[in-house]
C-alpha cells in the first residue's frame, strides 16, 4: 500500500513524532512504501539540527535524518516553519521545506493518508 | 508540459478543536484553503470542542491574536460549501443555531457524520 504519513507535533514534547517513526519502520517492514512524510503544525520542529538531546535518548532529528537519507521524501511546510523559526540553516540533512500543495500531492497519490497528533 | 490527469478526492476537513488557545484549528484552516486550490472534493466537519469555531460574533483583541473568523465567510468563494456541525457536540456546549455565524451550515448527528467519514477518501484531523 502507498502511504503517506502527516505529524502535527514537536519531538520529546508530545508522542506523535514517535509513534509516526515506528508506525513508518513497521510499515516498511510488511513491504509497504512510504510516499512521503509531511511535518505540519509544531510538528516542523522535528527538523531542526539545532536539537540537542542528552546522549541516553533517542535522537529524533538524527532518526528523520536517516530516514530521509534512506530515500524517504520529508516535507517541511514553509508557512508552519517560517512561525517556528525553521529554515533552511537550520534544517536537518536530507529533508526539504516546501509548501502546503504538497501535503494536497501525498494525500491524492496515497492509498492512505495517516495522521500523527494532538 | 506534460499533462496531469488530476485526481479528485474526497477529503473531509474534521475540525475538533476549539478556535484559540491553540493553533491546530486556524492551521488547518489554511489546508482547507490550499486544498480548495487543487480542485478536491473538501467537506468541513465539526464536531466537539471544533464547534466553537462557528460561534458567532467572536472578538479576539482581548488575547492579542489575529481571528481569523473573515475566513470562514468567504469560504463559499473557495467553493467549499460543505460544512456540517455535529447536533451533539453543540448541545453538549449549550450552543444553538442562532449562537452561530451565517453561514451555510449543515446540521448532523454523530451517526450521520460517522457515515460521511466513512465515505471519504482522505480525512485531515485538526
Amino acid at each position: 500500500m502507498k502511504l503517506a504519513v502527516l505529524i502535527l507535533d514537536g519531538p520529546y514534547n508530545h508522542q506523535a513524532p514517535d509513534s509516526a517513526y515506528n508506525f513508518i519502520q513497521a510499515a516498511l517492514k510488511k513491504g509497504h512504501e512510504i510516499i512521503g512524510v509531511f511535518f505540519y503544525d509544531d510538528g516542523v520542529i522535528n527538523s531542526t539540527k539545532l536539537m540537542e538531546p542528552p546522549q541516553d535518548d533517542r535522537h529524533i532529528g538524527k532518526r528523520w535524518s536517516e530516514l530521509g537519507k534512506s530515500g524517504i521524501d520529508l516535507v517541511i511546510c514553509i508557512a508552519a516553519a517560517k512561525r517556528r523559526g525553521i529554515a533552511d540553516d537550520v534544517l536537518i540533512e536530507n529533508a526539504r521545506i516546501s509548501g502546503l500543495g504538497q501535503l494536497v500531492d501525498m494525500a491524492v497519490a496515497a492509498d492512505r493518508l495517516v495522521t500523527f497528533g494532538d | 508540459m506534460e499533462e496531469e490527469e488530476l485526481v479528485q478526492k474526497k477529503m473531509m476537513f474534521v475540525m475538533r478543536k476549539a478556535p484559540h488557545g491553540t493553533i491546530y484549528s486556524y492551521e488547518g484552516l489554511e489546508v482547507v484553503l490550499i486544498t480548495a486550490a487543487y480542485d478536491q472534493d473538501i467537506s468541513m466537519a465539526f464536531i466537539d470542542d471544533g464547534v466553537f469555531v462557528l460561534k458567532n460574533d467572536q472578538d479576539t483583541t482581548g488575547i492579542g491574536i489575529k481571528g481569523f473568523m473573515k475566513t470562514y465567510f468567504a469560504l463559499e468563494d473557495y467553493e467549499v460549501e460543505k460544512l456540517y456541525a455535529c447536533n451533539e457536540s453543540l448541545a453538549e456546549r449549550g450552543l444553538k443555531k442562532e449562537d452561530l455565524i451565517d453561514v451555510n451550515i449543515q446540521f448532523m448527528n454523530r451517526s450521520e457524520i460517522a457515515k460521511l467519514m466513512e465515505e471519504q477518501e482522505v480525512l485531515f484531523p485538526f
